[in-house]
């Protein structure tokens, strides 16, 4: 028995033998589509069978012919389907081989050294596209954004399309105290009634600001349910999991493109607490995929699709802030998962083409790039790091206990029946919303203006109550604001700026996530502006009525201007987006961007510190990967490490009790037992051996490619009416199908063979069994593998997927792995 | 997506582009520049805040305040403390930018009610009962081979424009059916 199983075993050897010698040498090509059986095998049965067939028309008509999936590749394998994961070592090796094949033909001929060059400059073409088209997009949503939030409140009769800054812009009729006034533009109820002050007047703004914001908000989710459900939400996390290799197909096409800006104008201006920063990266992102469809280099080939996104990532924060180089490295921390050091220097160069269209557009006027651009540079003291660092506290508790109330609230939403009333969901928000916010001066203006109201300093002739400073020495000709007590508006301001705080702290957990555009930068950013600048008018007016104190006295001498309210607001704002979002580098060069100045960066890094440290403490995650793994995406974390000891065995598949593992066998199949396994398991590849008793691996199949090998090459399943793509006839359910390099001839009588060893992966990544995870774990994410087989003693036991190990480290956590819902 | 579906949606954004770029460089007139000086309060004088359409040369304190609130002598501590911006915009992008915005917004909404209120009452008037009934919903079954045709038969030619309209927009309702039901009703993406 034993020396039978061994004969057999070594007579397979042998005659596989010579085929694994052969695979050596040509070992480099893995899809070589290009024919490798020019040499035809001079058996002399071939000949005989084929001189058999030699009379009458059978050889013209070609019946006993090899079939050769070889001479033309079949379209649609080298695809994959949606929500799979791609294959990175494939995607990379087919652009190596298509870049040796450009630059070795390039020599031939001065055309196709013109091709060679015309394909090394597309990349920088293509970013150039991007940025134009990104910043043009980009300004028509601030200008149209602001015209629309200005609606709410009036018209301008000069002509419609002016909000109401530039309705007023020409005006010679302002003076100092109603310099929002001008008499071209009209409130609605000055339109309507005739009066602009008074109860009644009153009540018709609201009703009517209640009424514009219902029209816009339901505008948005109608359209986005009719057209393009994928433009929902941030946009975030999704773009986060398709940079890792994963395929959602429509998520960035023209109809998202198309109904996400338009929609994000119509959310914003419906005053709902959101942004539009995290929607503008999606905007870019699908710029960026529509016109990598110009350049075969980029449309075939998706490991270079997401160089190009992750570019059009950074365009897309870059052209939200005006920050370039703060975009380039959210793109590097927050989005991407594989960034090459020739993708920083495209994303540079299309975060500064979109920021420079966008500044030539002048959304503003004034050539600002962004609404809150700050320009004061007045000093701070050593001893302010303390409240900054109570202002990270601060951010770092807001962001852990946001992302837990948002994540439930999303849980709920999809589990419970809010989910099935997603536009009666939006349509109550918008109204709880709008007639929350309309008393209070502060939550009534867009939240751009708040941020930027709150950032400034007091200047000269401010109007806002902030500012409403007595001014103890009013005959002073000095230029400079001096040291001064708070009149009475102040106050009136600071509750009304606590009660915006509670109002958006509480009404953004529940808007981020609906069935709009929503982005998370801006009310993070007004939650942390308004905390900070609470606290910086406390501490001035601390340090004025007790300026004998200790701490105080040696900088904060009477008559000084030592504390500026306005710096504590945006370290307050930056600790909050820190606390949310987990950025660190990217989040301190936006802001030391927005300001202008390197002098704030302290305090700013003190505050993004301490807020992600005490947010960490309290949570793990980020909001974009508590999404994610909300979601369920196959998204295997670059940050975390394993730390667990188990073995590649505990994880692979099939365990113990499981049917053996599904193998193809590389000769001695039919079509018809192909077809029976895809049918009955719903695997996505299987690994093919030589034998099933000696399980020596030969290579992976993906069942994608085998289904549509199968269908274009059998008549079985062609539809009667077509006569494309029909090769060969002669396939049917018996034809034997071989994975192997040369083929026995057929016998006379039995139905030509199929060979389909193009399709195969001949390069598979092993691991043994005794493989610690941890290795597998840095395995799947430095390559981007998909899966990975497990041998024995050099036989095949089993195959681990990126699911598998999904699971895996959802149950080493104590999480449900059953969560884990793509592969 | 087809091909021309494609060009067109290119074309349409090249000449939204296009458009943008003419309005920056055509030639400012005069109401898009002005100089704005803020005065803060002097003396007796209350803070006034003065515009004026004049270009980037002459903005300062002395061509813009009119009429100038102090004496002689006290004009130039008062120019002092005042502080000139020159500022422009461009108000035709805004005009063209509001425009096209609004007509998108139009159609879009237009082409909704269409879709939703008047093709099931065409189609049913149309063609009667029994085309109402054949669905697409079919084709997207559960045979992993039949799926395959779709990806094969994009590579096939058609030889009428119109059928290849009707066939894109066909795809292109299954598809937002299809993301409609992964979004809304089964909450797997974008939850």
């Amino acid at each position: 028995m034993d020396n039978a199983g061994y004969c057999n075993e070594s007579f397979n050897s042998l005659q596989s033998g010579t085929s694994d010698e052969d695979m050596v040498e040509i070992a480099g090509a893995t899809l070589d589509f290009s024919s490798t059986d020019d040499v035809p095998p001079l058996d002399r049965d071939y000949t005989s069978g084929y001189a058999a067939h030699g009379g009458g028309g059978d050889v013209l008509n070609g019946s006993t012919k090899l079939m050769d999936l070889l001479d033309e590749p079949v379209p649609g394998v080298g695809t994959y389907e949606d929500f799979n994961t791609i294959d990175w070592v494939r995607e990379k090796s087919k652009d190596r081989d298509r870049h040796r094949e450009i630059t070795s033909k390039s020599k031939e001929s001065t055309w196709a050294l013109l091709h060679s060059v015309s394909d090394a400059f597309s990349g920088w073409l293509l970013m150039l596209l991007i940025g134009l088209m990104s910043g043009a997009l980009a300004g028509g949503i601030d200008i149209s954004a602001h015209w629309m939030t200005d609606l709410k409140e009036g018209v301008c009769l000069n002509g419609f399309w002016f909000n109401h800054e530039h309705c007023c812009w020409t005006s010679n009729e302002t003076t100092f105290q109603e310099r929002d006034k001008c008499p071209q533009w009209k409130s609605w109820a000055e339109l309507i009634i005739g009066q602009t002050e008074g109860a009644f007047a009153y009540i018709v703004n609201y009703l009517m600001y209640v009424c514009w914001a219902l029209l816009f908000s339901f505008l948005a989710v109608s359209l986005v349910r009719a057209f393009a459900p994928y433009a929902c939400g941030s946009g975030i996390p999704e773009i986060k999991t398709i940079l890792s290799g994963f395929i959602i197909r429509g998520y960035l096409g023209k109809w998202t493109l198309m109904i996400k800006t338009i929609t994000l104008v119509l959310a914003v201006s419906s005053g709902l607490s959101l942004g539009k920063e995290g929607p503008l990266v999606h905007v870019a992102c699908c710029c960026g995929n529509i016109l990598c469809h110009l350049f075969t280099k980029y449309r075939k080939n998706e490991a270079k699709r997401r160089e190009v996104l992750s570019a059009a990532a950074a365009v897309g924060v870059s052209v939200a802030f005006g920050a370039p180089i703060g975009g380039v490295l959210f793109s590097l921390e927050e989005v991407s998962y594989y960034f090459p050091l020739k993708t920083l220097w495209r994303s540079f160069f299309a975060a500064l083409v979109a920021a420079f269209t966008l500044r030539s557009i002048n959304p503003f006027g004034n050539s600002r790039l962004v609404l809150f651009y700050v320009e004061f540079h007045s000093p701070w003291h050593l001893l302010e790091l303390v409240p900054f660092i109570l202002l990270g506290i601060f951010g770092g508790i807001w962001g852990a206990l946001f992302i837990r109330a948002n994540i439930a609230w999303c849980r709920c939403r999809k589990t419970t029946r809010l989910g099935h009333y997603p536009v009666l969901e939006v349509l109550v928000v918008t109204a709880v919303t709008a007639i929350l916010a309309f008393p209070n001066d502060y939550t009534r203006t867009s939240t751009s203006e708040l941020i930027s109201e709150l950032f400034n300093d007091c200047g000269l002739l401010d109007s806002s109550k902030l500012c409403d400073y007595v001014n103890v020495n009013a005959s002073k000709s000095s230029n400079e604001l001096p040291d001064r007590p708070a009149g009475h508006n102040v106050y009136t301001a600071m509750w009304q700026l606590s009660l915006a705080l509670v109002f958006k702290m509480l009404i953004t957990v529940v808007t981020f996530g609906m069935k709009v555009p929503s982005g998370l930068f801006i009310p993070s950013m007004a939650v942390g502006a308004i905390a900070g600048r609470l606290l910086g008018v406390g501490m001035e007016q601390l340090a004025y009525h007790h300026h004998d104190w200790p701490i105080f006295k040696g900088w904060c001498s009477p008559g000084a201007d030592c504390i500026t309210p306005g710096l504590y607001a945006m370290v307050g704002a930056a600790a909050c987006l820190g606390g949310v979002t987990r950025m660190t580098v990217s989040l301190v060069v936006i802001m030391f961007e927005l300001t202008g100045g390197l002098e704030y960066i302290v305090p700013l890094m003190a505050a993004a510190m301490t807020s992600k440290w005490v947010a960490d403490a309290l949570g793990r995650e980020g909001i974009y990967e508590a999404h994610i793994r909300l979601n369920g995406y196959p998204f295997l974390e670059a940050k975390e490490e394993f730390s667990h000891k188990t073995l590649a065995m505990d994880v692979m598949r099939p365990r113990r009790s499981d049917p053996p593992l599904s193998v193809l066998t590389q000769d001695s199949l039919t079509v018809e037992d192909v077809e029976a396994l895809i049918t009955e398991t719903s695997y996505s590849g299987f690994p093919v051996v030589v034998s099933h008793e000696s399980q020596r691996l030969v290579g992976f199949v993906l069942r994608r490619d085998l289904i549509i090998s199968i269908v274009a090459l059998s008549p079985v399943y062609r539809l009667p009416a077509e006569n494309a793509r029909m090769r060969q006839d002669g396939i049917v359910s018996t034809s034997p199908i071989f994975f192997t390099e040369y083929t026995p001839p057929p016998p006379p009588s039995s139905p030509a063979t199929l060979k389909l060893r193009g399709i195969m992966d001949l390069s598979p990544f092993t691991v043994t069994d005794h493989t610690p995870m941890e290795i597998v774990v840095d395995i799947f994410r430095k390559l981007g593998l998909r899966q990975c087989l497990v041998t024995h003693n050099g036989r095949l036991l089993g195959i681990i997927t990126k699911k598998d190990i999904l699971k895996h480290m959802a149950q080493m956590a104590n999480r449900d792995p059953d969560s884990i819902l793509f592969n | 997506m087809s091909r021309f579906e494609f060009s067109l949606h290119l074309f349409s954004s090249v000449c939204f582009l296009l458009l943008l770029s003419i309005q920056t460089t055509n030639a400012k007139s005069s109401e898009d520049i002005r100089c704005k000086c803020i005065c803060p309060p002097y003396k007796d004088v209350l803070g006034q805040i003065y515009n004026q359409n004049v270009s980037l040369k002459d903005c300062n304190c002395l061509h813009v305040v009119e009429p100038m609130p102090v004496e002689g002598k006290d004009v130039e501590a008062y120019c002092l403390r005042c502080e000139c911006k020159y500022e422009e915009r461009s108000s035709g992008t805004i005009k063209v930018t509001i425009i096209i915005y609004l007509s998108i917004l139009g159609l879009l909404l237009l082409y909704m009610v269409y879709l939703t209120l008047l093709e099931p009452v065409l189609k049913r008037r149309l063609f009667g009962h029994s085309q109402l009934i054949q669905s697409d919903d079919d084709v997207g079954d559960q045979q992993p081979f039949a799926n395959a045709h779709d990806v094969l038969s994009r590579s096939r030619s058609r030889s009428n424009m119109l059928n290849k309209v009707e066939h894109a927009q066909q795809r292109w309702k299954r598809q937002v059916q299809e993301q409609r039901k992964s979004v809304f009703d089964r909450h797997v993406v974008l939850s």
